[in-house]
Protein backbone atom coordinates (compact mmCIF):
# COMPACT_ATOMS: atom_id res chain seq x y z
CA UNK A 1 0.00 0.00 0.00
CA UNK A 2 1.51 3.73 -1.11
CA UNK A 3 1.93 5.92 1.87
CA UNK A 4 -0.92 8.12 0.81
CA UNK A 5 -3.47 5.16 1.61
CA UNK A 6 -3.41 4.33 5.56
CA UNK A 7 -5.89 1.24 5.98
CA UNK A 8 -8.59 2.41 8.61
CA UNK A 9 -7.37 5.83 8.92
CA UNK A 10 -10.26 8.22 9.76
CA UNK A 11 -9.07 10.74 6.57
CA UNK A 12 -11.29 10.63 3.51
CA UNK A 13 -9.98 8.27 0.78
CA UNK A 14 -9.84 10.56 -2.41
CA UNK A 15 -10.78 9.16 -5.75
CA UNK A 16 -10.58 10.68 -9.07
CA UNK A 17 -12.43 10.27 -12.49
CA UNK A 18 -9.97 10.22 -15.23
CA UNK A 19 -12.03 9.29 -18.16
CA UNK A 20 -15.87 8.64 -18.81
CA UNK A 21 -15.39 6.79 -22.13
CA UNK A 22 -12.89 5.15 -23.86
CA UNK A 23 -12.19 8.53 -26.01
CA UNK A 24 -12.57 10.97 -23.40
CA UNK A 25 -10.50 14.29 -22.75
CA UNK A 26 -6.70 13.99 -21.73
CA UNK A 27 -6.03 17.07 -19.39
CA UNK A 28 -8.71 16.62 -16.62
CA UNK A 29 -7.33 13.33 -15.84
CA UNK A 30 -3.06 14.94 -15.41
CA UNK A 31 -5.42 18.11 -13.67
CA UNK A 32 -6.37 16.16 -10.72
CA UNK A 33 -3.39 14.56 -10.10
CA UNK A 34 -1.35 17.80 -10.21
CA UNK A 35 -3.92 19.95 -8.38
CA UNK A 36 -6.38 17.65 -6.75
CA UNK A 37 -4.96 16.09 -4.09
CA UNK A 38 -6.41 12.77 -4.93
CA UNK A 39 -5.59 9.14 -3.49
CA UNK A 40 -6.24 7.21 -6.61
CA UNK A 41 -7.27 7.56 -10.43
CA UNK A 42 -9.66 5.42 -12.04
CA UNK A 43 -10.74 5.73 -15.83
CA UNK A 44 -13.77 4.33 -17.16
CA UNK A 45 -12.63 3.32 -20.37
CA UNK A 46 -15.16 -0.03 -21.60
CA UNK A 47 -18.21 0.71 -23.29
CA UNK A 48 -20.95 -2.57 -24.06
CA UNK A 49 -19.59 -3.68 -26.93
CA UNK A 50 -16.03 -2.63 -26.84
CA UNK A 51 -14.50 -5.71 -24.99
CA UNK A 52 -15.93 -7.96 -28.22
CA UNK A 53 -14.63 -5.75 -30.84
CA UNK A 54 -11.22 -6.07 -29.00
CA UNK A 55 -11.39 -9.90 -28.47
CA UNK A 56 -11.61 -9.83 -32.38
CA UNK A 57 -8.74 -7.56 -32.70
CA UNK A 58 -6.78 -10.10 -30.37
CA UNK A 59 -7.83 -13.11 -32.52
CA UNK A 60 -5.87 -11.48 -35.02
CA UNK A 61 -2.84 -10.51 -33.24
CA UNK A 62 -2.09 -12.09 -29.91
CA UNK A 63 -0.62 -8.96 -28.35
CA UNK A 64 -3.58 -6.65 -29.19
CA UNK A 65 -6.96 -6.65 -27.26
CA UNK A 66 -6.79 -3.79 -24.93
CA UNK A 67 -7.79 -0.09 -25.37
CA UNK A 68 -5.95 1.17 -28.76
CA UNK A 69 -5.70 4.59 -26.77
CA UNK A 70 -3.75 3.31 -23.68
CA UNK A 71 -0.20 4.26 -24.38
CA UNK A 72 -1.31 7.63 -25.20
CA UNK A 73 -3.31 7.90 -21.30
CA UNK A 74 -1.20 6.07 -19.28
CA UNK A 75 1.74 7.94 -20.55
CA UNK A 76 0.14 11.46 -19.89
CA UNK A 77 -0.05 10.48 -16.14
CA UNK A 78 2.22 7.70 -15.02
CA UNK A 79 5.12 10.15 -14.13
CA UNK A 80 2.89 12.71 -12.51
CA UNK A 81 1.09 9.86 -10.56
CA UNK A 82 4.13 7.71 -9.12
CA UNK A 83 5.58 10.94 -8.41
CA UNK A 84 2.85 11.92 -5.82
CA UNK A 85 1.79 7.97 -4.72
CA UNK A 86 -1.49 8.36 -6.72
CA UNK A 87 -2.35 4.66 -7.96
CA UNK A 88 -4.34 4.30 -11.51
CA UNK A 89 -6.77 1.89 -11.77
CA UNK A 90 -8.68 0.87 -15.77
CA UNK A 91 -10.75 -1.50 -17.17
CA UNK A 92 -8.77 -0.26 -20.53
CA UNK A 93 -7.16 -4.28 -20.14
CA UNK A 94 -10.63 -4.84 -22.52
CA UNK A 95 -10.37 -8.32 -23.95
CA UNK A 96 -6.18 -8.86 -22.76
CA UNK A 97 -5.65 -7.14 -19.36
CA UNK A 98 -2.24 -8.94 -19.36
CA UNK A 99 -0.95 -7.59 -22.64
CA UNK A 100 -2.34 -4.05 -21.51
CA UNK A 101 -0.19 -4.64 -18.05
CA UNK A 102 2.77 -4.88 -20.17
CA UNK A 103 2.44 -2.30 -22.31
CA UNK A 104 2.18 -0.10 -19.22
CA UNK A 105 5.56 -1.95 -17.66
CA UNK A 106 7.28 -1.00 -21.21
CA UNK A 107 6.05 2.97 -21.03
CA UNK A 108 6.92 2.72 -16.98
CA UNK A 109 10.45 1.45 -17.99
CA UNK A 110 10.22 4.40 -21.26
CA UNK A 111 9.83 7.04 -18.73
CA UNK A 112 12.55 6.05 -16.00
CA UNK A 113 10.02 4.92 -13.68
CA UNK A 114 11.83 1.84 -12.54
CA UNK A 115 10.09 -0.21 -10.03
CA UNK A 116 6.74 0.88 -11.21
CA UNK A 117 4.59 -2.48 -10.21
CA UNK A 118 1.65 -3.01 -12.36
CA UNK A 119 -1.54 -5.95 -11.47
CA UNK A 120 -3.52 -7.61 -14.45
CA UNK A 121 -6.82 -8.53 -12.99
CA UNK A 122 -7.90 -11.60 -14.89
CA UNK A 123 -10.94 -14.06 -14.50
CA UNK A 124 -13.84 -11.89 -16.64
CA UNK A 125 -13.47 -14.06 -19.65
CA UNK A 126 -16.31 -17.12 -18.93
CA UNK A 127 -15.93 -16.99 -22.90
CA UNK A 128 -15.27 -21.55 -22.35
CA UNK A 129 -18.03 -21.58 -19.65
CA UNK A 130 -20.88 -20.08 -21.68
CA UNK A 131 -20.06 -22.21 -24.71
CA UNK A 132 -20.57 -25.10 -22.58
CA UNK A 133 -23.96 -23.89 -21.94
CA UNK A 134 -25.72 -23.53 -25.03
CA UNK A 135 -28.80 -23.61 -23.36
CA UNK A 136 -28.81 -20.60 -21.86
CA UNK A 137 -30.93 -18.24 -22.79
CA UNK A 138 -30.31 -14.26 -23.53
CA UNK A 139 -31.91 -11.98 -20.70
CA UNK A 140 -33.19 -9.63 -23.82
CA UNK A 141 -34.20 -12.29 -26.67
CA UNK A 142 -34.70 -15.25 -24.97
CA UNK A 143 -33.03 -16.99 -27.73
CA UNK A 144 -30.65 -19.37 -26.83
CA UNK A 145 -26.78 -19.36 -26.62
CA UNK A 146 -26.92 -22.67 -28.85
CA UNK A 147 -28.40 -20.32 -31.64
CA UNK A 148 -25.38 -18.12 -32.53
CA UNK A 149 -22.93 -20.45 -30.51
CA UNK A 150 -20.88 -20.52 -34.01
CA UNK A 151 -20.75 -16.51 -34.53
CA UNK A 152 -20.05 -15.87 -30.64
CA UNK A 153 -16.55 -13.62 -30.28
CA UNK A 154 -16.58 -13.16 -26.51
CA UNK A 155 -18.20 -13.38 -23.13
CA UNK A 156 -17.05 -11.40 -19.88
CA UNK A 157 -18.41 -11.52 -16.39
CA UNK A 158 -18.67 -7.72 -14.72
CA UNK A 159 -16.62 -8.63 -11.97
CA UNK A 160 -17.10 -6.46 -8.68
CA UNK A 161 -15.22 -4.26 -6.22
CA UNK A 162 -13.98 -7.32 -4.18
CA UNK A 163 -11.85 -8.55 -7.33
CA UNK A 164 -10.37 -5.12 -7.33
CA UNK A 165 -9.62 -4.82 -4.12
CA UNK A 166 -7.70 -8.10 -4.38
CA UNK A 167 -6.29 -6.60 -7.18
CA UNK A 168 -4.97 -3.47 -5.13
CA UNK A 169 -3.93 -5.82 -2.53
CA UNK A 170 -0.92 -6.79 -4.05
CA UNK A 171 0.36 -3.45 -3.80
CA UNK A 172 0.49 -2.79 -7.51
CA UNK A 173 0.51 1.10 -8.52
CA UNK A 174 -1.81 0.48 -11.42
CA UNK A 175 -4.44 -2.43 -11.79
CA UNK A 176 -5.13 -2.81 -15.38
CA UNK A 177 -8.86 -5.05 -15.67
CA UNK A 178 -11.13 -6.14 -18.37
CA UNK A 179 -14.99 -6.25 -17.85
CA UNK A 180 -15.58 -5.11 -14.45
CA UNK A 181 -19.17 -3.19 -13.38
CA UNK A 182 -18.11 0.66 -13.37
CA UNK A 183 -18.99 1.84 -10.37
CA UNK A 184 -16.26 -0.71 -8.99
CA UNK A 185 -13.51 0.88 -10.62
CA UNK A 186 -14.50 3.50 -7.65
CA UNK A 187 -15.82 1.17 -4.74
CA UNK A 188 -13.31 -1.15 -5.36
CA UNK A 189 -10.07 1.01 -3.71
CA UNK A 190 -12.76 2.13 -1.20
CA UNK A 191 -13.38 -1.39 0.16
CA UNK A 192 -9.70 -1.89 0.24
CA UNK A 193 -8.84 1.12 2.24
CA UNK A 194 -11.74 1.12 4.57
CA UNK A 195 -11.56 -2.83 4.90
CA UNK A 196 -15.66 -3.41 3.95
CA UNK A 197 -16.80 -6.77 4.15
CA UNK A 198 -19.24 -7.61 1.35
CA UNK A 199 -22.02 -7.56 3.26
CA UNK A 200 -21.41 -3.83 4.95
CA UNK A 201 -24.14 -1.61 4.46
CA UNK A 202 -21.55 1.62 3.59
CA UNK A 203 -21.21 -0.59 0.17
CA UNK A 204 -24.09 1.45 -0.60
CA UNK A 205 -23.01 4.75 -0.27
CA UNK A 206 -19.89 3.63 -2.18
CA UNK A 207 -21.90 2.19 -4.54
CA UNK A 208 -23.80 5.40 -5.47
CA UNK A 209 -20.26 7.41 -5.31
CA UNK A 210 -19.19 4.85 -7.87
CA UNK A 211 -22.09 5.43 -10.25
CA UNK A 212 -21.89 9.53 -10.22
CA UNK A 213 -18.06 9.01 -10.89
CA UNK A 214 -18.20 6.76 -13.48
CA UNK A 215 -18.93 8.80 -16.51
CA UNK A 216 -16.88 11.90 -15.80
CA UNK A 217 -17.21 14.93 -16.84
CA UNK A 218 -21.32 13.95 -16.64
CA UNK A 219 -21.61 15.03 -13.06
CA UNK A 220 -19.50 18.44 -13.50
CA UNK A 221 -21.26 20.23 -16.24
CA UNK A 222 -20.42 17.75 -18.92
CA UNK A 223 -24.01 16.48 -20.85
CA UNK A 224 -25.92 19.14 -19.14
CA UNK A 225 -25.54 23.02 -20.63
CA UNK A 226 -28.62 24.22 -22.26
CA UNK A 227 -27.54 27.90 -22.89
CA UNK A 228 -29.99 30.61 -21.24
CA UNK A 229 -31.60 27.33 -19.00
CA UNK A 230 -29.08 25.65 -17.82
CA UNK A 231 -25.81 27.26 -18.17
CA UNK A 232 -22.51 25.72 -17.27
CA UNK A 233 -18.89 27.99 -17.05
CA UNK A 234 -15.97 27.57 -19.33
CA UNK A 235 -16.77 23.79 -20.59
CA UNK A 236 -13.81 24.14 -22.72
CA UNK A 237 -11.96 23.41 -19.42
CA UNK A 238 -14.18 20.59 -18.01
CA UNK A 239 -13.11 19.78 -14.44
CA UNK A 240 -13.48 16.15 -14.14
CA UNK A 241 -14.76 14.69 -10.56
CA UNK A 242 -13.53 13.51 -7.44
CA UNK A 243 -14.92 11.86 -4.31
CA UNK A 244 -13.90 12.03 -1.06
CA UNK A 245 -15.43 8.69 1.05
CA UNK A 246 -14.38 8.50 4.76
CA UNK A 247 -14.36 5.54 6.77
CA UNK A 248 -18.24 6.03 7.92
CA UNK A 249 -19.30 6.16 4.19
CA UNK A 250 -20.00 9.81 4.51
CA UNK A 251 -19.35 10.56 0.42
CA UNK A 252 -18.77 14.03 -0.94
CA UNK A 253 -18.33 15.04 -4.78
CA UNK A 254 -15.70 17.61 -6.12
CA UNK A 255 -13.63 19.03 -8.71
CA UNK A 256 -10.12 21.38 -8.69
CA UNK A 257 -10.74 24.88 -8.28
CA UNK A 258 -11.15 27.04 -10.72
CA UNK A 259 -11.56 24.09 -13.69
CA UNK A 260 -14.49 24.46 -15.74
CA UNK A 261 -17.94 23.21 -15.35
CA UNK A 262 -20.23 22.73 -12.41
CA UNK A 263 -21.06 20.66 -9.85
CA UNK A 264 -24.56 21.23 -7.48
CA UNK A 265 -27.84 19.47 -6.96
CA UNK A 266 -28.84 19.63 -10.60
CA UNK A 267 -26.06 18.12 -12.26
CA UNK A 268 -25.61 15.20 -9.25
CA UNK A 269 -29.45 14.27 -9.85
CA UNK A 270 -28.91 13.97 -13.60
CA UNK A 271 -26.13 11.64 -13.53
CA UNK A 272 -27.17 9.91 -9.92
CA UNK A 273 -30.33 8.61 -12.82
CA UNK A 274 -28.44 8.07 -15.62
CA UNK A 275 -28.60 4.54 -16.82
CA UNK A 276 -31.03 3.81 -13.82
CA UNK A 277 -34.03 1.77 -14.17
CA UNK A 278 -35.83 0.76 -11.05
CA UNK A 279 -34.05 3.07 -8.19
CA UNK A 280 -34.73 1.26 -5.25
CA UNK A 281 -32.96 -2.05 -7.54
CA UNK A 282 -29.98 -0.68 -9.39
CA UNK A 283 -28.36 -4.64 -9.92
CA UNK A 284 -24.32 -4.11 -9.07
CA UNK A 285 -22.03 -6.89 -8.66
CA UNK A 286 -21.34 -5.77 -5.29
CA UNK A 287 -25.23 -4.86 -3.84
CA UNK A 288 -28.64 -4.09 -5.50
CA UNK A 289 -28.74 -0.34 -4.46
CA UNK A 290 -31.63 1.27 -3.44
CA UNK A 291 -31.52 5.56 -4.53
CA UNK A 292 -35.36 6.08 -3.39
CA UNK A 293 -34.17 8.01 0.10
CA UNK A 294 -31.09 9.61 -1.70
CA UNK A 295 -31.05 13.26 -1.54
CA UNK A 296 -27.40 15.97 -2.05
CA UNK A 297 -26.56 18.39 0.10
CA UNK A 298 -24.21 21.18 -0.62
CA UNK A 299 -21.25 21.68 1.46
CA UNK A 300 -20.23 24.54 -0.45
CA UNK A 301 -19.73 25.40 -3.97
CA UNK A 302 -19.07 22.91 -6.12
CA UNK A 303 -19.14 20.29 -3.56
CA UNK A 304 -22.12 18.25 -3.12
CA UNK A 305 -22.38 15.22 -0.18
CA UNK A 306 -25.00 12.56 -1.31
CA UNK A 307 -26.78 10.88 1.69
CA UNK A 308 -29.24 8.27 1.87
CA UNK A 309 -28.21 5.58 -0.58
CA UNK A 310 -29.52 2.07 0.85
CA UNK A 311 -28.72 -1.76 -0.71
CA UNK A 312 -30.07 -5.35 -0.57
CA UNK A 313 -27.71 -8.02 -0.25
CA UNK A 314 -25.34 -8.48 -3.58
CA UNK A 315 -26.49 -11.09 -6.25
CA UNK A 316 -25.63 -14.73 -6.66
CA UNK A 317 -24.92 -14.37 -10.13
CA UNK A 318 -22.95 -11.65 -12.42
CA UNK A 319 -24.01 -10.42 -15.70
CA UNK A 320 -22.40 -11.57 -18.85
CA UNK A 321 -22.20 -9.92 -21.37
CA UNK A 322 -22.07 -12.31 -24.95
CA UNK A 323 -20.49 -10.54 -27.85
CA UNK A 324 -21.53 -12.12 -31.36
CA UNK A 325 -21.39 -11.07 -35.17
CA UNK A 326 -24.57 -10.81 -36.65
CA UNK A 327 -24.48 -9.53 -40.48
CA UNK A 328 -23.38 -5.69 -41.28
CA UNK A 329 -24.80 -2.32 -41.86
CA UNK A 330 -24.62 -0.58 -44.93
CA UNK A 331 -24.83 3.18 -45.34
CA UNK A 332 -25.62 6.26 -47.71
CA UNK A 333 -25.93 9.83 -46.84
CA UNK A 334 -26.62 12.70 -49.49
CA UNK A 335 -27.66 16.09 -48.79
CA UNK A 336 -30.35 18.47 -50.37
CA UNK A 337 -30.76 22.42 -49.90
CA UNK A 338 -32.52 25.57 -50.50
CA UNK A 339 -36.21 25.61 -52.22
CA UNK A 340 -38.09 22.18 -52.67
CA UNK A 341 -35.17 20.56 -50.62
CA UNK A 342 -37.48 17.86 -48.66
CA UNK A 343 -38.89 16.69 -51.60
CA UNK A 344 -35.89 16.29 -54.02
CA UNK A 345 -34.24 14.60 -50.84
CA UNK A 346 -37.67 12.55 -50.44
CA UNK A 347 -37.48 11.55 -54.29
CA UNK A 348 -33.74 10.75 -53.86
CA UNK A 349 -34.96 7.93 -50.82
CA UNK A 350 -37.38 6.72 -53.20
CA UNK A 351 -34.87 6.24 -56.01
CA UNK A 352 -32.70 4.51 -54.31
CA UNK A 353 -34.79 1.94 -52.51
CA UNK A 354 -36.29 1.20 -56.17
CA UNK A 355 -33.02 1.06 -57.53
CA UNK A 356 -32.14 -1.85 -54.50
CA UNK A 357 -35.52 -3.75 -55.84
CA UNK A 358 -33.99 -3.39 -59.27
CA UNK A 359 -30.73 -4.88 -58.79
CA UNK A 360 -32.47 -7.85 -56.35
CA UNK A 361 -31.01 -7.21 -53.02
CA UNK A 362 -32.99 -7.53 -49.95
CA UNK A 363 -32.28 -6.15 -46.65
CA UNK A 364 -33.50 -7.52 -43.06
CA UNK A 365 -34.27 -3.95 -42.33
CA UNK A 366 -34.21 -1.01 -44.91
CA UNK A 367 -34.49 2.61 -43.40
CA UNK A 368 -34.72 5.81 -45.11
CA UNK A 369 -34.99 9.00 -43.55
CA UNK A 370 -34.12 12.78 -43.62
CA UNK A 371 -31.80 13.95 -41.04
CA UNK A 372 -33.20 17.32 -40.22
CA UNK A 373 -36.68 16.56 -40.13
CA UNK A 374 -37.43 12.41 -38.30
CA UNK A 375 -33.35 11.10 -38.34
CA UNK A 376 -33.35 11.59 -34.26
CA UNK A 377 -37.36 11.86 -33.00
CA UNK A 378 -38.69 9.75 -35.84
CA UNK A 379 -41.90 11.05 -37.56
CA UNK A 380 -44.43 11.26 -34.72
CA UNK A 381 -45.21 13.83 -32.65
CA UNK A 382 -44.27 17.06 -32.89
CA UNK A 383 -43.23 16.49 -36.50
CA UNK A 384 -46.51 18.18 -37.70
CA UNK A 385 -45.72 21.22 -35.98
CA UNK A 386 -42.13 21.50 -36.91
CA UNK A 387 -41.16 23.63 -40.27
CA UNK A 388 -39.55 22.80 -43.60
CA UNK A 389 -35.98 22.70 -42.99
CA UNK A 390 -33.68 25.05 -45.33
CA UNK A 391 -31.16 22.33 -45.73
CA UNK A 392 -31.79 18.07 -45.04
CA UNK A 393 -30.02 15.62 -45.65
CA UNK A 394 -30.97 11.67 -46.97
CA UNK A 395 -29.55 8.94 -45.02
CA UNK A 396 -30.37 5.02 -45.96
CA UNK A 397 -29.14 2.33 -43.87
CA UNK A 398 -29.44 -1.47 -44.97
CA UNK A 399 -28.90 -4.48 -42.67
CA UNK A 400 -27.74 -8.01 -44.31
CA UNK A 401 -25.88 -10.81 -43.17
CA UNK A 402 -24.55 -10.22 -46.46
CA UNK A 403 -21.82 -7.84 -46.97
CA UNK A 404 -21.94 -7.16 -50.29
CA UNK A 405 -25.58 -6.10 -50.36
CA UNK A 406 -24.43 -3.93 -47.54
CA UNK A 407 -21.78 -2.00 -49.56
CA UNK A 408 -24.32 -1.79 -52.20
CA UNK A 409 -26.68 0.75 -50.38
CA UNK A 410 -24.28 3.37 -49.99
CA UNK A 411 -23.22 3.10 -53.44
CA UNK A 412 -26.45 2.94 -54.76
CA UNK A 413 -26.84 6.43 -52.61
CA UNK A 414 -23.43 7.30 -54.40
CA UNK A 415 -24.51 7.70 -58.17
CA UNK A 416 -27.04 9.76 -57.17
CA UNK A 417 -25.08 12.45 -57.55
CA UNK A 418 -25.24 12.16 -61.58
CA UNK A 419 -28.41 9.88 -61.69
CA UNK A 420 -30.37 11.71 -59.46
CA UNK A 421 -32.75 14.76 -57.64
CA UNK A 422 -30.94 18.10 -58.76
CA UNK A 423 -28.45 19.53 -56.03
CA UNK A 424 -27.61 16.51 -54.19
CA UNK A 425 -24.26 17.01 -52.80
CA UNK A 426 -21.81 16.05 -49.88
CA UNK A 427 -22.44 12.20 -50.04
CA UNK A 428 -20.56 9.86 -47.78
CA UNK A 429 -20.95 6.18 -47.65
CA UNK A 430 -20.16 3.41 -44.61
CA UNK A 431 -19.84 -0.55 -44.02
CA UNK A 432 -20.10 -1.70 -40.67
CA UNK A 433 -19.88 -5.38 -39.21
CA UNK A 434 -22.23 -6.00 -36.23
CA UNK A 435 -21.15 -6.76 -33.09
CA UNK A 436 -24.56 -7.52 -31.23
CA UNK A 437 -24.25 -8.18 -27.31
CA UNK A 438 -26.81 -9.46 -25.48
CA UNK A 439 -26.67 -10.58 -21.82
CA UNK A 440 -26.71 -14.62 -19.78
CA UNK A 441 -26.39 -15.02 -15.74
CA UNK A 442 -23.44 -17.04 -14.34
CA UNK A 443 -23.24 -18.23 -10.84
CA UNK A 444 -20.77 -16.36 -8.53
CA UNK A 445 -19.17 -19.77 -8.13
CA UNK A 446 -17.90 -20.27 -11.47
CA UNK A 447 -15.37 -16.77 -11.54
CA UNK A 448 -12.05 -17.51 -11.12
CA UNK A 449 -10.00 -14.48 -9.98
CA UNK A 450 -6.57 -14.39 -10.87
CA UNK A 451 -3.87 -11.14 -10.52
CA UNK A 452 -0.78 -10.83 -12.13
CA UNK A 453 1.73 -9.02 -11.06
CA UNK A 454 4.63 -7.40 -13.56
CA UNK A 455 7.48 -5.07 -12.44
CA UNK A 456 9.44 -2.68 -14.51
CA UNK B 1 -47.02 29.30 -26.16
CA UNK B 2 -48.19 26.71 -23.86
CA UNK B 3 -46.33 24.36 -21.11
CA UNK B 4 -43.94 22.53 -21.68
CA UNK B 5 -41.82 19.54 -19.83
CA UNK B 6 -39.21 21.71 -20.60
CA UNK B 7 -40.25 24.86 -18.69
CA UNK B 8 -40.51 22.68 -15.47
CA UNK B 9 -37.77 20.02 -15.70
CA UNK B 10 -34.29 18.83 -16.75
CA UNK B 11 -34.06 15.24 -18.45
CA UNK B 12 -31.31 12.95 -19.53
CA UNK B 13 -31.44 9.98 -20.83
CA UNK B 14 -29.73 6.79 -20.80
CA UNK B 15 -29.37 3.31 -22.46
CA UNK B 16 -29.08 -0.80 -21.25
CA UNK B 17 -29.54 -2.95 -24.31
CA UNK B 18 -32.86 -2.33 -26.13
CA UNK B 19 -34.33 -0.48 -22.68
CA UNK B 20 -33.94 3.57 -21.96
CA UNK B 21 -34.82 5.15 -19.26
CA UNK B 22 -35.75 9.09 -19.27
CA UNK B 23 -35.30 11.06 -16.40
CA UNK B 24 -37.50 14.11 -15.87
CA UNK B 25 -36.34 16.19 -12.98
CA UNK B 26 -38.83 19.00 -11.60
CA UNK B 27 -37.16 22.71 -11.05
CA UNK B 28 -40.05 22.90 -8.03
CA UNK B 29 -42.63 21.41 -5.97
CA UNK B 30 -45.28 22.71 -8.14
CA UNK B 31 -43.83 21.61 -11.49
CA UNK B 32 -43.55 18.12 -9.35
CA UNK B 33 -46.63 17.72 -8.91
CA UNK B 34 -47.86 19.14 -12.25
CA UNK B 35 -46.01 16.66 -13.72
CA UNK B 36 -47.20 13.84 -11.49
CA UNK B 37 -50.98 14.70 -12.84
CA UNK B 38 -50.02 15.08 -15.98
CA UNK B 39 -46.71 13.23 -17.32
CA UNK B 40 -48.15 9.88 -17.19
CA UNK B 41 -46.75 6.71 -19.66
CA UNK B 42 -49.47 6.85 -21.78
CA UNK B 43 -48.57 10.47 -22.51
CA UNK B 44 -44.87 9.75 -22.58
CA UNK B 45 -45.77 6.94 -25.03
CA UNK B 46 -47.66 9.12 -27.56
CA UNK B 47 -44.90 10.99 -28.03
CA UNK B 48 -42.68 8.27 -28.79
CA UNK B 49 -44.72 6.42 -30.86
CA UNK B 50 -43.17 4.91 -33.67
CA UNK B 51 -39.51 5.72 -31.84
CA UNK B 52 -40.51 2.48 -28.74
CA UNK B 53 -42.87 0.14 -28.12
CA UNK B 54 -42.83 -0.39 -24.33
CA UNK B 55 -43.96 -0.70 -21.93
CA UNK B 56 -43.28 2.19 -20.30
CA UNK B 57 -42.77 2.75 -16.09
CA UNK B 58 -42.66 5.05 -14.09
CA UNK B 59 -40.92 5.54 -11.02
CA UNK B 60 -41.49 8.01 -8.55
CA UNK B 61 -38.31 9.96 -6.26
CA UNK B 62 -39.65 12.45 -4.12
CA UNK B 63 -36.67 13.98 -2.30
CA UNK B 64 -35.10 14.74 -5.50
CA UNK B 65 -38.39 15.85 -7.23
CA UNK B 66 -37.72 13.13 -10.01
CA UNK B 67 -39.24 10.92 -11.91
CA UNK B 68 -37.50 8.10 -13.73
CA UNK B 69 -39.84 6.86 -17.05
CA UNK B 70 -38.22 3.24 -18.12
CA UNK B 71 -38.85 2.40 -21.80
CA UNK B 72 -38.97 -0.78 -22.95
CA UNK B 73 -38.02 -1.92 -26.45
CA UNK B 74 -37.11 1.73 -27.62
CA UNK B 75 -33.68 1.37 -29.35
CA UNK B 76 -34.27 -0.48 -32.57
CA UNK B 77 -33.07 -3.94 -31.00
CA UNK B 78 -30.51 -2.38 -28.77
CA UNK B 79 -26.87 -0.21 -29.15
CA UNK B 80 -25.25 -2.98 -30.94
CA UNK B 81 -27.59 -3.84 -34.04
CA UNK B 82 -29.74 -0.53 -34.33
CA UNK B 83 -29.68 0.69 -37.66
CA UNK B 84 -30.58 4.57 -36.25
CA UNK B 85 -28.00 7.30 -36.47
CA UNK B 86 -28.75 7.91 -32.35
CA UNK B 87 -28.02 4.28 -31.28
CA UNK B 88 -28.07 4.90 -27.60
CA UNK B 89 -31.29 7.29 -28.00
CA UNK B 90 -29.38 10.38 -26.14
CA UNK B 91 -30.91 12.89 -27.90
CA UNK B 92 -34.57 11.42 -27.01
CA UNK B 93 -34.56 13.54 -23.68
CA UNK B 94 -34.86 16.61 -25.62
CA UNK B 95 -38.03 14.78 -27.38
CA UNK B 96 -39.50 14.43 -23.32
CA UNK B 97 -38.97 17.70 -23.10
CA UNK B 98 -41.10 19.01 -25.70
CA UNK B 99 -44.08 17.28 -24.39
CA UNK B 100 -46.62 19.50 -24.14
CA UNK B 101 -48.43 20.00 -20.70
CA UNK B 102 -52.39 21.70 -19.46
CA UNK B 103 -51.08 25.46 -17.92
CA UNK B 104 -50.41 25.06 -14.50
CA UNK B 105 -53.17 26.00 -12.27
Amino acid sequence: MSARMPEGAARPLRIGSGAGYAGDRWEPALELVEQGGIDVLSFECLAERTIAREALSRRNRQSDGYNPLLAERIRSVLPAARARGVRIISNMGAANPEAAAEAVIEIARAQGLKGTRVAALLGDDVLNWVLTHPELAFLETGETVGSVESRIVSANAYLGADAIAKALATGADVVITGRVADPALFLGPAIATHGWAPDDPRIAQGTVMGHLLECAGQVTGGYFADPGKKDVPAPWALGFPYADIWPDGRVCIGKVAGSGGRIDRMTCTEQLLYEMHDPAAYITPDCVLDVTQADFVEIAPDVMEVIGARMGPRPDTLKVSVGYLEGFIGEGQMSYAGINAVARARLAGEIVQKRLELRGYHYDDLRIELIGIESLHGAGEPAASRPEPYEVRLRVAGRTPDKTAATVVGHEVETLLTNGPAGGAAEAKAVREILRVQSVLIPRAEIRIQVKVFEA
Amino acid sequence: MSLRVYDLAQSRTGDKGDRINVSVIAYDEDGFRHLGEHLTCERVMQAFAGLAHGPCQRYELPKLRAYNFVIDRALDGGVTRSMRMDIHGKSLSSLMLTIELPELA
